[in-house]
């Protein structure tokens, strides 16, 4: 399945772009995404504990499985306001 | 007509707009909140701020705390904006109004709205400060449990 997956403040930082295209296979979760990730920059492992997910802009657990077309998001702690 | 405003922008944040857009003629109170841009973090020197949002999540989870808030107090309206890109110091990062027939309502929801922003809004503070270092801001993790 292909997906978009954005990153944001210090994550967009670790990972060099704010967007990317992926393909993962079919049945993914979250994590797997992480695992998929933290193989190319492998910083990425030390930050992911504290990053939100965010999948079609709903936060969701690790174990959620991906669909084709998701836009999923990292989203460090935020600090608005 | 007033009605609900949940906005990332770019540009400056004007108060009067955002307090004309949620009074009507059956409103008895109007609070706003200004959040400003202040010139240190803990006694070191900033010079600027910058403001990162994942806009479209970001407006979603805004309208999201007005509907809490809707549900708790007997509110009118509910106006927030919160502004992107370079901030100097004194400018208005956020600003939140909210009207109600009665001014108890506005008050206590307008504190509960800027607590909620800061922590369930997609939106990441950078501190450039004067001594020339600068750093990503990370709100408190433990806060979006409470998402």
């Amino acid at each position: 399945m292909n997906i978009k997956v954005l990153f944001f403040a210090s994550c967009r930082d670790l990972i060099g772009t704010g967007e990317r295209k992926m393909t993962l296979p079919d049945g993914a979760t979250v994590m797997d995404l992480i695992s998929e990730l933290a193989s190319e920059q492998t910083r990425f492992i030390d930050m992911a504990p504290s990053l939100m997910v965010s999948v079609n802009q709903a936060y969701v657990e690790r174990d959620s499985e991906l669909q084709e077309g998701d836009e999923v998001a990292f989203i460090p702690p935020v600090s608005g306001g | 007509m007033a009605g609900d405003v949940y906005k990332i922008q770019d540009n400056e944040i004007k108060p009067d707009a955002l307090y004309d857009a949620v009074l009507a003629d059956s409103d008895g109170a109007v609070t706003t909140f200004a959040g400003v841009v202040r010139d240190n973090t803990k006694g070191r020197g900033t010079s600027y701020l910058v403001y990162d949002a994942y806009r479209d999540m970001a407006e979603k989870k805004m309208r999201e705390i007005g509907d809490e808030v809707k549900e708790k107090w007997e509110i009118d309206c509910v106006g927030i904006l919160h502004r992107v890109g370079r901030l100097e110091i004194g400018e208005i990062s956020v600003l939140i109004a909210i009207s109600s027939p009665h001014r108890k309502a506005s008050l206590e929801a307008c504190h509960y709205a800027i607590d909620r922003l800061k922590q369930t809004v997609p939106i990441w503070k950078k501190e450039v400060w004067t001594d020339g270092g600068e750093a990503w801001i990370e709100g408190d993790p433990s806060a979006l449990a409470a998402r």
